[in-house]
């Protein structure tokens, strides 16, 4: 070779300063839930570049790798493209093409004849909707109290257990101190949830040098960074908070200051078994709470300013009645042994020294470490403080603990453990975002009462809330749930997002009664979005027999994409995708706050729709005018708002001065939370990139729950109804109150068959308790293994398939088990294995790993696809080795001694208990062949929806241009 | 073959991605996807995108792998792209000079133009940090976003690779490492950057941070909490805390 030539530089130079795009439009990322500030580059009418927003509260400039793909999701050849009606059998996949005029007028007419007759056959439920404020109204203007979105089978335990606990939650309505803590535990999340602001989190921490302990079954993502990972088993994340807390009762490391200040601990509980007030707290003549008052050894007003209150000792009240401080019922229940490390570290799966350790950590932490801002600020009595104090122990928690049918209870046990550590909303630990916190529990109650349905009319209040007591449960006199999904019957009382994932079922049944349309938006409900996958499709497909009619007898469906949910509707109306169409991100929903600051945001559309799609808010406002709901009608007949979603969210008012957004309001645009209607609202959000945020002030940053200055600020902007003390629920006495009843008291009660289930949950006082699933299964021990999902961090449940990059990272799901059960089961790396649960058998293959709880099994969620949906081709990875564990997961749990089968879900909240899944694993034969099953016959997309290139060469034409 | 500079570049661009919280989410990959697809290599083809054996161009791609057993087991997610090597061997395999060491900043390119597509730099490359385009016939490469990092129609603050500036975990860094103190020269210092394989001589550029030592336990001397002493019974404590 030493002859042969060499070149010095002979190449060009490169061009370092191309021009990059000839517009850039800010909007809201929408390829997960985050709600991530995006730029938006365009050039030539195509999108060049998608970037996080530096200036944008949540993702602060930085981008994940599913917002990173939204062009692939723009380009995806999965897209709808024109409004189909089913001409085939229903499953067929059997459309034909139909006008926008045919789709409208035929939905109209089915709901118009509904609505006349009775409102409740209609069903209105939707999926990752990030537009509640508007779909709930409607539905409410409907007059159907047959609504929901997806919460119920994603995380109502988290949300609920902590509004009903402390007014706020983990993810949605508060966050970790990123910036302070010291110690920081997270439970139950994998790699998302939120995606961004924990990876910017954890980053932030460990910089720091904080400790970020993960607990969870499995060792991926945030775990892999984790100081220390605790492969807990799934389901006892609550026992373990509760070892926890006894470890620290048992030593005094409890900050009983904070305590009695911002908790109900020192309210005095009546002890009278029997009676009917037994469990209530002791109220003195108008209603204010009692506790006892150690200088006037006397009974006091517990909110009283200035009282000083026992925390501890059974009193007499003036009454006669016998009653003791709810701390002391804590104390005396998590300080028995039963929940000492020692006896619960094997249930749990981490040894009793650990335990222990941790809990001595967190004490140090709390307790040794406190943090000092010297930032003076007003408590609600009118009392100043010169300091905020801080107890550096920060929690975060969400799926793991939420898909539970424990977890509602655990969610309670988290927020325990804070309250006990004194670690809520100070400096240091977890931190309200505005809104919250509002009163635990919050308003408004649901409505769906008897007198609150009347054909042809709107209801009397929101389908979705919150109960306060029996009173409030939409059932019959004789219990029978009045909601088609059982939502805020016995069988869930505190079903706060509603039971999406039971409605299949029960209206397939008829079970409380039959409906006429399930009409439903962006849920895959035919597929990873419905548990028992199989039996839904049949139920979707099943037909009466004596008329031939199909049992649910109409499905309206709305999707931008060829999803498995498709081929089993009627008439489909095609959605745009979050890129061509106005959104907002409302501060009546789930808005973009952070713990300094309240803000919202829009979505602008950035591209025309090249197809005859039109955005889902669009058309419900449409087909509210044309069913004349008078909400979207004027006393003239006229549309109220003609200009579609972005008119509504201009000039709807939900409560006078109270809209869509609370940035720009008035006629200036200069008022916030509460103002006049401003017609150039929208263009003032474009103008600060698409999100308002209001800053808070550095003396009400903490303490939210009784800062005399937030609370006030958070009254004038409309948050919350009055400026009040917000009293952390360490007893929740609404859960008392339902126990009650179940005891025999009160006006309404349940049926026979549910009081033993309502009396043993609703403890007022968080508990533990194996899953459901662990409790009805006779055979158990034929079960051996968890099985769970994670989600993967570069895909948002079945959406990313069709996404050409995205599926390049994760286009076939294995089964991971843990490397020494499989060895000793003589399953090898690659092997297909059949997992089997009480339900059925799903074939996969085996992955084998170190980092993962040696009884548990677990796969990515949703990558498993039919064959042929999403427009892939039908031997894809993903149809043919791609797996759904919800094939194996029965929606209903086994019969009870009485013959009835309660739901897979939380006794209190009916949340969807995913993860009490128990299963076995068989090595598959020879012969059984390389592909997963069940595998349903493959999908054919309808003509319309676009044909699949070969290659993609997306940028080839920036290229052209460029030379 | 292809020459490197004469002399050492005057800048020495590159990388430092810290290990420690890598989370493997890909956000890197994806976002170097999309903006090089419509950069200097465009397009990043992908064949065969909605179907089996799709393959496609990345210049950045993260692998996902465990490291010891039991407690001592870790997962680890390792991003890996080119690394702008000072001995590249890319380089000196390269038969038509398509592919050479910019002698300004150090960058590793390939000119299209001048490619044959005959791979003998993905041969050469032991960090399998090459991509071969079918359709094009050509090698496609990480360029360190040449056209960001000095594009004057970018803000400055936006003049970094796309990799690094979506990062959600900050765990990618980019800077001159011939000054020390730049912040990829100081983390490197700070946090004992190393160099991948550097038995195979390549010398490359870019830096991996090991994941900080992990804090177990104990370092507060925490075993276990003592008993409160209780005079006044099992909650006695609570009595001398309110009346302290």
């Amino acid at each position: 070779m030493a002859s042969t030539a060499s070149w010095a530089h002979p190449a060009a130079p490169a061009e370092t300063s191309p021009h990059v795009s000839d517009e850039v439009k800010y909007t809201t990322c929408y390829m997960c839930a985050c709600r991530c500030g995006i730029k938006v580059h365009l050039k030539g009418g195509q999108i060049r570049y998608i970037e996080g927003n530096r200036d944008h509260p949540v993702n602060k400039g930085v981008l994940c790798a599913k917002g990173s793909a939204g062009i692939m999701h723009q380009n995806s050849p999965a897209k709808l493209t024109k409004p189909l009606k089913r001409v085939g059998p229903r499953g067929s996949g059997e459309f034909k093409e139909i006008e926008w005029e045919e789709a409208l007028t035929t939905a109209s007419e089915w709901l118009g004849e509904i609505r006349k007759d009775d409102p409740r056959k209609l069903a209105f439920f939707t999926g990752r909707d990030q537009s509640q404020a508007l779909t709930g109204w409607w539905a409410s203007q409907f007059g159907t109290p047959n609504y929901a979105a997806h919460g119920g089978f994603c995380s109502v335990n988290i949300a609920a257990g902590g509004l009903y606990t402390i007014g706020g939650s983990f993810w949605e309505f508060g966050e970790p101190d990123w910036e302070q803590s010291k110690y920081f535990i997270m439970f139950g999340v994998a790699e998302d949830h939120d995606s961004n602001p924990i990876k910017t989190g954890l980053a932030t921490l460990k910089a720091r040098g904080a400790k970020f302990i993960s607990v969870n079954p499995v060792r991926t993502g945030y775990s892999a960074i984790a100081d220390e990972w605790l492969p807990i088993r799934p389901g006892r994340d609550g026992l373990f908070a509760l070892s926890l807390a006894h470890e620290l009762l048992r030593a005094g490391k409890v900050d009983v200051d904070y305590l009695i200040r911002y908790t109900n601990a020192p309210w005095l509980v009546i002890r009278d078994e029997g009676g009917a007030e037994d469990g209530l707290f002791a109220r003195d003549g108008d209603g204010n709470p009692l506790c006892w008052d150690r200088n006037a050894d006397a009974e006091a007003n517990a909110r009283a300013p200035g009282v000083a209150p026992a925390l501890k000792g059974e009193v007499t009240l003036a009454d006669g009645r016998r009653a003791v401080p709810a701390f002391q019922l804590m104390a005396e229940r998590y300080l028995d042994a039963k929940y000492a490390p020692e006896k619960v570290a094997r249930e749990i799966g981490i040894d009793a020294a650990t335990i222990q350790r941790i809990a001595a950590e967190m004490a140090r932490v709390a307790f040794e470490e406190q943090i000092e801002i010297d930032q003076p600020w007003t408590d609600w009595t009118g009392h100043r403080h010169e300091k905020m104090i801080g107890r550096p122990v920060s929690m975060h928690a969400m799926r793991g603990v939420s898909a539970h049918s424990n977890g509602f209870h655990t969610t309670r046990a988290l927020h325990l453990l804070q309250m006990l550590l004194g670690s809520i909303d100070v400096p240091g630990g977890f931190r309200y975002k505005p809104p919250y916190p509002k009163p635990a529990p919050p308003g408004p109650k649901p409505a769906g009462k008897p007198d609150q349905v009347t054909a042809g009319s709107p209801m009397g209040g929101p389908p979705l809330g919150f109960t306060f007591g029996p009173e409030d449960l939409l059932v019959e006199a004789d219990g029978t749930p009045r909601r088609i999904d059982h939502a805020f019957s016995w069988e869930a009382p505190i079903s706060a997002h509603g039971i999406m994932h039971r409605v299949i079922t029960n209206a397939w049944k008829g079970d409380p009664y039959k409906i006429d349309t399930l009409f439903m938006f962006m849920a895959n409900m035919a597929w990873n979005s419905a548990m028992n996958t199989t039996g839904t499709a049949e139920m979707l497909t099943d037909k009466d027999p004596d008329t031939g009619e199909y049992k649910i007898p109409r499905i309206l469906y709305v999707d931008a994409f060829y999803s498995e949910m498709v081929a089993y509707a009627d008439i489909i109306l095609p959605d745009t995708t979050y890129l061509e169409r106005w959104d907002c991100i409302s501060m009546l929903d789930r808005p973009i706050s952070g713990a300094d600051g309240a803000a919202d945001a829009i979505r602008q559309p950035v591209l025309r729709p090249d197809r005859d799609v039109r955005p889902f808010q669009d058309v419900l406002l449409d087909l509210g005018f044309r069913l004349g709901l008078p909400g979207m009608t004027t006393e003239e007949g006229k549309a109220r708002y003609p200009g579609g979603y972005s008119d509504y969210i201009v000039n709807h008012e939900r409560t006078p001065g109270v809209g869509s957004l609370a940035g720009f309001r008035g006629v200036d645009g200069k008022s916030e939370g509460k103002g006049e209607v401003n017609p150039d609202q929208l263009q003032a959000y474009i103008d600060n990139q698409c999100f308002w945020r209001h800053e808070l002030a550095p003396d009400e940053r903490y303490y939210k729950h009784a800062n005399k200055a937030y609370l006030e600020k958070a009254a004038r902007l409309g948050f919350i109804p009055a400026p009040e003390p917000i009293v952390l629920q360490l007893y929740s006495e609404v859960l008392a109150g339902f126990r009650q009843a179940a005891r025999g008291h009160g006006p309404v009660q349940p049926p026979d068959r549910h009081r033993e289930r309502v009396e043993r949950y609703f403890d007022p006082l968080p508990i533990w308790y194996p899953p459901l699933e662990e409790q009805a299964s006779e055979d158990l021990e034929q079960y051996p293994f968890h099985a769970i999902t994670q989600r993967p961090a570069a895909m948002y449940h079945s959406w990313g398939s069709q996404n050409a990059w995205l599926r390049q990272i994760h286009a076939a799901n294995a089964i991971y088990l843990p490397r020494g059960r499989a060895g000793a089961m003589g399953i090898g790396e690659g092997d297909w294995v059949w997992l089997i649960s009480r339900h059925g058998r799903v074939k996969a293959r085996a992955k084998l790993m170190e980092g993962v709880n040696a009884d548990t099994v677990w796969t990515w969620n949703a990558i498993g696809k039919r064959a042929g949906a999403w427009n892939l081709d039908p031997n894809a990875p993903e149809a043919r080795e791609g797996f759904l564990l919800n094939h194996i997961i029965d929606e209903l749990l086994p019969a009870d001694e009485s013959g009835h089968r309660y739901g897979l879900a939380d006794p209190v909240t009916g949340q969807a208990a995913w993860y009490d899944l128990r299963i076995r694993i068989v090595k598959a034969g020879e012969g059984e062949g390389d592909e997963t099953s069940p595998k349903p016959a493959p999908l054919t997309p309808p003509p319309s929806v676009g044909g699949r290139v070969g290659r993609l060469d997306y940028g080839a034409d920036f290229r052209r241009r460029r030379n | 073959m292809t020459d490197l500079p004469e002399r050492a570049p005057e800048k020495r661009l590159g990388l430092v991605i810290d290990l420690d919280t890598c989370v493997g989410c890909h956000a890197c990959a994806v976002n170097c996807k999309e903006w090089n697809t419509g950069g200097y290599h465009a397009p990043l083809t992908d064949e065969q995108p909605y179907a089996a054996g799709t393959d496609g161009i990345w210049f950045n791609r993260v692998h996902a792998f465990e490291a010891g057993e039991g407690a001592a087991g870790r997962t680890v997610y390792f991003p890996r792209s080119c690394l702008h090597c000072d001995d590249a061997p890319c380089v000196t395999v390269c038969p038509t000079g398509a592919s050479y060491k910019r002698a300004e900043d150090g960058i590793v390119l390939v000119d299209e133009d001048l490619c044959i597509g005959c791979k003998l730099c993905s041969w050469a490359c032991p960090y399998g940090a090459r991509e071969y385009d079918a359709s094009a016939g050509v090698i496609k490469k990480c360029t360190l976003c040449i056209d960001r990092i000095y594009n004057e129609n970018l803000e400055e603050v936006e003049r970094v690779p796309a990799c690094v500036s979506t990062c959600p975990a900050n765990a990618r860094h980019y800077g001159d490492f011939n000054d020390p103190d730049s912040d990829v020269s100081r983390l490197t210092r700070e946090r004992g950057g190393y160099d991948l394989m550097p038995e195979m001589g390549c010398a490359p550029t870019n830096k991996y941070l090991p994941p900080r030592p992990a804090r177990k336990g104990g370092e507060g001397g925490d075993e276990v909490l003592a008993d409160a002493e209780s005079p006044g019974g099992v909650l006695g404590w609570i009595d001398r805390l309110l009346s302290a």
